[in-house]
């Protein structure tokens, strides 16, 4: 890079040297004469080497302590979806999780493998459900969940505005929709306890939210779709739900269902009682438990740390062959066949 | 179209009296010496010349824009495919989810659905979403490039506007861009079309040079020879330049040699023949003296400008005319020996016209003792063949003399002169009187042969050299132009000598260039003529014109093998009149194409705007007219861009032009500096904005895929607002406004960059195609690198997870930094203003995201608290940002990187020889230009080099 500014043509181009003026070196003359003070980048091999070997020296490093990061995370994770319905109904499952007179009660053996650390998270997991969908995603109303009953004008939430001629609240197809499988666990005799507060983000619990706004009307239609709602609990209180209406980004998506507070040993297994209440089935979709810790990066993905290391030794690679070019081929001076207009020339 | 002739007859008493040319006077023309004149005004209002060659202006659109409308459709084919692959999807995944009432996304109620989702009416549902997709997708088609277009036009204009080096201080005028709409239509021009007079001259003429009795005298420097020791190299041009101790120029007279000035001539062998040189100029002409009362100065009143420059060279020299009556001419000559004056009278007999087929001009005098006198000048070509035997004593060196004046531009009249005894005179004086007198019509005729007898056996005295007077750096201007490969042609109503003067004076002609000259000059149509048939003339003019055009195809044909030779075309506009009716016209610009110079002169300003749409539609290039006067309007209105420059000629040139200049040389500047970078920025522009639009919209497109096509965006409706306002805008108009490929200074030292504008490498489809991909390319990037590293898993160590605000707002924010980062990649010239418009822009986008967010729930919906509570402490949101932003750039960066290394474009071999400092460098600089100059350029450095090529040629003949 170099400096090249106010540094006014010495040429012989029939110019005529300008009288010199008070106001030659002032901005605003450079500025209008377009001769402003600038850093001219050119792509020499110099510094196209070094940026890339470069870059390769910052991805590498990074992607060695992204990769440690996902890795010292432990995560079990246990598909339940078909084994949780009995064998007589595997032809209908459909059948089987819409009928309210089964018992759904389930229970799933987890072996814990290697140690993990308090908190252990607990997640749910849902395959091919499009929470992104955009009927679904615009199906609520925030001001309702903050204002309650106060607020009349829900027309988004159709068709799930009212029931019997009263309004809803939480309307919409989101809340209607609510997961409400349940598990709990423990470990040999003794219960684990499961902490389900704050899991959703303050800021939703606080201000999207209100305080005094109390399920109504919830879950009385025609068609039940998903959990029911303590109507004395006021809907900031109501985490699974506030975690539920935070829709998720693509069809496969983990929420968080609660944590566990006690460290797990190698070797421990977890028995998992579980209601197996939401229906996935009609769709194809699976659900799947998952117990994880987490590490400063979060849950366990490989995919930084090992296009981060992939990212880096490509670009030290292609720094290497373009050195390597660069060393065995002159530069082109002056070869002009590349101009387009020459090679026009030639070749007519 | 007939500005030559003019017949009308008048009826006085009944009587007829005819009318001709004679009769009538033109615009500006002064009385003198009458009283006054009875007159009637003709040709007023739509009559005028003016009017009548006018043509109907054109609406002017650029080619960058009409071929942005083809990349527009484009784009919007690619949009409707998008929309309706989408619709496809979308309308079978909704048709599904409800398969004879059992419902299978239960959670969208397709039972109770509207009609944007109903799988019972699938298809309408489909189409439906095609229309919301297509605004979805609407990002494809960037509406507020158009906006950004003008905005950075209007800029530009102003850099035109201010350009000091544009700026003629003389007449306080600046450049001055009346249309902010064509400036990168100033890069692409191909061919020049010019006037004469007022643009590359400036009509006056200067008396430089003489050659008497065999001596070549004046020591006067002409423009060409100016140029061309310029361009031999910088230590001649002390020598040769202006000698410091010149008195106040006197206008008209250039002329300086010690030899004769001051009275020296007296001295010299030929003192003789000097005198009657003098006075010969002195008193063959028809000019009119003016004695200023006061100052006892003296100026005349001349019919043409290079009469007057003859007279006032012989008053410079001592032999001042003064007065002029209806038989006398007198005039003081200065004694050299005794410093005295001595007045002197001659006796007016006859004065024998000039025109344009006799070609020179006599006058018959009576000194004091008596004796007659016969004096002539004229063109060479007719003097050399009436010289007497005993008068050619000089005329070798006066032919040599006279053929190295022309091959400068020179304008050259031969003088000699006659002593007539009494009685030829009075033989000859009554057969002139009475061919005078005569009333039949071939009057002229009697008179031309009565002439043409007298001017025989002339004694020769030498010969005048007078400049027409280029503007200031024209030869200059026009060696870049053409080094730049555009071609200049200059369309004149002058004369065909004065043009091929100028030709030569501007370096466009130059000796051994084969002059290819199609005229109607010919014995058979001369004689039609007379016979007065016009059928029969047309027919004969329009098959001499096929034939001459269709003979110099195949000249130019035969030459193919010689790639030295160059040809030049020079027509006169009588033959201009038949070569572009419809049937030859293409003949004949396929002929003046393949010519390295055309000059056509005699042309009518309907002429001219009719050459000028011939080369715009035929080469379908871009072409430039420039010009000063009223007669050029319909030419600047017809080319692609008009120039006008704002000279003494008034301002109708300027008013109907696109761009007013105040001298031609600042075209020069005009094209190889604004124009090169208007049209780089632009198109740079263009094609920067379609990426970054494409980035942006195929991200939606891609996450549309995983949301089941449904038409819910990515991201939350103010970011994607805003996103072409505020995040990506402005860096936009910045390129189009600062960009610099390489400094004003090198645009001017390696004009061949231009030709990256006429050739249209940096908007070619597959440049704007290759931009494209890349911005499909960085989506695909960005929106899979960042759906892989949040995918399922949580998002920060509190164990929570990324939801559609945390995904849409890292890539939105990788959006941001990539396009920003690739302009900042993209640009070759960083300013301080570029600096804070690129890196504000992405600031801007934080500062925005935690304002908006700052806002109540209800109106920042989930981008509430978004960066303050979600993004900004979790490590993973700034690695990923860090690491995709990087790696979308890496294709690019590498491409440009090979490409510059070991495929360089012009500008960026340029850009190397300025980087390593190696400008000064003398033959390297020369390997980079040395394409420049092709056998057909024209222009003073290729005229030199076709010297030295001639040079090496006759040696190597010789040896």
């Amino acid at each position: 890079m170099d400096l090249d500014g106010g540094n006014l043509s010495t040429v012989t181009t029939g110019v005529q040297a300008i009288p010199i003026r008070s106001t030659r070196h002032g901005a605003l003359y450079q500025f209008t004469q377009q001769n402003l003070p600038a850093c001219k980048p050119v792509l020499t091999p110099a510094t196209v080497i070094t940026t890339f070997l470069l870059m390769g020296f910052i991805f590498i490093p990074v992607g060695f302590i992204t990769l440690r990061a996902s890795i010292s995370v432990v995560e079990i994770v246990d598909r339940y979806d078909i084994d949780c319905v009995p064998e007589e109904f595997r032809n209908n499952k459909v059948a089987y999780i819409k009928d309210d007179s089964l018992t759904k009660n389930c229970s799933r053996f987890l072996k814990v493998l290697k140690p993990m650390r308090a908190p252990i998270y607990i997640y749910y997991q849902l395959d091919n459900y499009y929470q992104n969908h955009r009927r679904y995603v615009k199906s609520r109303s925030d001001q309702q969940l903050l204002h309650g009953l106060g607020y009349n004008d829900t027309s988004s939430c159709k068709p799930l505005e009212s029931s019997h001629d009263l309004p809803v609240v939480p309307c919409g197809l989101i809340a209607w929709s609510l997961f409400n499988d349940t598990y709990t666990f423990s470990r040999g005799p003794t219960e684990l306890k499961v902490n389900r507060k704050n899991i959703a983000w303050k800021s939703d619990r606080d201000q999207k939210y209100g305080k005094h706004v109390y399920p109504f009307n919830f879950q009385n239609g025609t068609l039940i779709g998903g959990g029911k709602l303590d109507p004395s609990i006021p809907l900031s209180d109501q985490e699974d739900l506030i975690v539920w209406m935070r829709t998720a980004a693509l069809p496969s998506f983990r929420k968080l269902y609660g944590k566990i507070e006690e460290d797990l040993d190698a070797d421990d297994v977890i028995v998992v009682h579980l209601k197996n209440n939401y229906n996935t089935y009609s769709f194809g979709g699976k659900k799947k438990l998952v117990l994880s810790t987490s590490s400063w990066l979060g849950g366990k993905n490989d995919f930084l740390g090992v296009a981060n290391l992939f990212v880096g030794s490509f670009c030290i690679l292609i720094s290497i062959v373009f050195l390597l070019l660069h060393v065995k081929n002159p530069r082109p001076y002056g070869d002009t066949t590349y101009l387009s207009w020459n090679r026009k020339i030639v070749a007519s | 179209m007939k500005i030559y002739s003019f017949v009308g007859s008048m009826e006085y008493e009944e009587q007829q009296y005819p009318l001709s040319l004679q009769q009538l006077l033109l615009r500006d023309s002064k009385l003198r010496n009458t009283d006054y004149v009875f007159g009637v005004v003709i040709f007023t209002g739509h009559d005028t010349k003016v009017i009548q060659n006018s043509t109907d202006p054109p609406s002017k659109r650029r080619k960058v824009e009409k071929k942005m409308d083809r990349v527009i459709y484009f784009m919007f084919c690619i949009l409707f495919l998008m929309a309706v692959v989408g619709s496809i999807f979308f309308g079978f995944t909704t048709k599904d989810d409800l398969d004879n009432g059992v419902m299978k996304r239960w959670y969208l109620r397709p039972d109770d659905s509207t009609i944007f989702f109903d799988p019972k009416r699938a298809p309408a549902a489909a189409i439906y979403h095609c229309l919301t997709a297509l605004m979805l997708y609407g990002f494809f088609i960037p509406i507020s490039l158009y906006v950004s277009i003008e905005i950075v036009k209007v800029l530009q204009s102003i850099f035109i506007n201010q350009d000091i080096h544009m700026y003629y201080e003389d007449a306080d005028k600046p450049a001055h861009a009346r249309t902010s709409n064509l400036n990168e239509e100033l890069g692409q021009v191909d061919t020049i079309l010019s006037d004469k007079t007022g643009t590359l001259t400036c009509n006056s003429m200067e008396f430089i040079k003489c050659s008497i009795a065999g001596v070549a005298y004046g020591r006067g420097v002409t423009e060409v020879e100016r140029t061309m020791s310029r361009k031999n190299g910088p230590a001649l041009i002390d020598n040769l330049g202006e000698s410091p101790d010149r008195n106040v120029p006197i206008k008209g007279f250039n002329f300086t040699d010690e030899r004769i000035m001051n009275g020296k001539w007296v001295n010299e062998t030929n003192a003789d023949i000097i005198k009657k040189f003098f006075r010969l100029l002195a008193i063959c002409h028809t000019a009119i003296p003016e004695v200023d009362e006061e100052t006892g100065n003296v100026s005349y009143e001349t019919e043409s400008p290079d009469e007057s420059a003859f007279v006032i060279a012989a008053r410079e020299i001592g032999f001042e005319f003064y007065k002029r009556t209806q038989t006398s001419l007198s005039m003081y000559e200065l004694d050299p020996v005794s410093g005295d004056k001595i007045e002197r009278t001659y006796k007016l007999l006859n004065v024998l016209e000039f025109n344009s087929s006799r070609k020179r001009m006599s006058v018959i005098v009576k000194d004091e003792k008596g004796k007659i006198l016969l004096l002539c000048k004229g063109a060479d070509s007719v003097m050399f063949e009436r010289l007497a035997k005993d008068g050619r004593e000089f005329e070798e060196k006066t032919s040599e003399h006279v053929h190295e004046y022309a091959d400068a531009g020179l304008r050259t009249l031969i003088l000699a002169y006659r002593e007539l005894d009494e009685n030829q005179y009075k033989e000859f004086d009554s057969k002139f009187s009475q061919a005078k007198n005569s009333v039949s019509e071939d009057r002229d005729t009697l008179i031309e042969e009565v002439s043409d007898k007298i001017e025989r056996n002339l004694i020769l005295l030498g010969a005048t050299a007078v400049e027409d007077k280029l503007q200031n750096g024209v030869p200059n201007c026009i060696d870049k132009l053409a080094q730049a490969g555009i071609k200049i042609w200059v369309l004149t109503g002058d004369k065909m000598e004065t043009a091929i003067n100028i030709g030569f004076s501007c370096s466009l002609l130059r000796q051994g260039m084969k002059q290819i000259i199609i005229h109607l000059e010919t014995q058979e149509i001369q004689s039609l003529e007379k016979a007065g048939d016009k059928v029969a003339i047309a027919k004969a003019s329009r098959e001499s014109i096929r034939y001459q055009i269709s003979e110099a195809a195949q000249q130019l044909t035969a030459s193919k093998g010689t790639p030295q030779q160059a040809f030049a075309l020079i027509v006169d506009g009588k033959s201009l009149t038949y070569a572009l009716e419809d049937n030859t016209k293409n003949m004949f610009l396929d002929l003046a194409v393949r010519c390295a110079s055309v000059i056509c002169c005699r042309s009518s300003p309907k002429q001219k705007a009719l050459v000028t749409r011939l080369v715009k539609s035929g080469t379908g290039k871009t072409t430039l007219a420039i010009g000063d006067g009223a007669n050029d309007v319909g030419m600047l209105q017809e080319a692609d861009i008009g120039v006008g420059i704002s000279g003494v000629e008034g301002m109708q040139a300027v008013m109907s032009s696109d761009i007013a200049i105040a001298q031609f040389r600042y075209l020069e500047r005009l094209l190889l500096v604004h124009g090169h970078w208007c049209y780089r920025r632009i198109s740079s522009m263009i094609c920067y904005f379609f990426y970054k639009n494409i980035t942006f919209g195929f991200t939606l497109f891609l996450y549309e895929v995983y949301a089941s096509f449904s038409g819910q965006p990515a991201y939350n409706d103010w970011f994607l607002s805003l996103y072409n306002v505020l995040f990506s805008s402005l860096p936009v108009i910045a390129l189009g406004v600062f960009d610099q490929d390489v400094s004003s200074r090198y645009c001017l030292r390696f004009p061949m960059l231009y030709q990256e504008g006429v050739q249209n490498v940096l908007f070619s489809w597959r440049r704007i195609l290759s931009w494209m991909l890349n911005g499909f390319i960085s989506a695909i990037i960005i929106f899979f690198f960042c759906t892989k590293a949040m995918e399922i898993q949580a998002f920060d160590e509190k164990g929570r997870t990324a939801g559609r605000d945390i995904l849409g707002a890292t890539m939105f924010t990788c959006v941001v930094w990539v396009v920003n980062l690739q302009m900042a990649l993209a640009i070759n010239y960083f300013t301080l203003i570029q600096h804070i418009l690129i890196w504000g822009s992405i600031a801007l986008w934080y500062l925005f995201l935690i304002a908006y967010g700052a806002m109540s729930p209800s109106f920042s919906k989930n981008a509430y608290k978004v960066f303050i509570e979600t993004l900004a402490p979790s490590p993973s949101f700034w690695i990923i940002t860090v690491f995709v932003a990087i790696t979308t750039l890496i294709p690019y960066f590498t491409f440009s990187a090979i490409q510059m290394r070991f495929f360089p474009m012009y500008h960026e071999m340029v850009q190397w020889i300025r980087h390593e400092g190696k400008t000064n460098d003398p033959e390297f600089v020369a390997m980079v230009r040395q394409v420049s100059l092709r056998p057909t350029t024209v222009g003073p450095t290729a005229r030199l080099a076709a010297k030295d090529n001639d040079l090496r040629d006759s040696v190597t003949n010789h040896g």
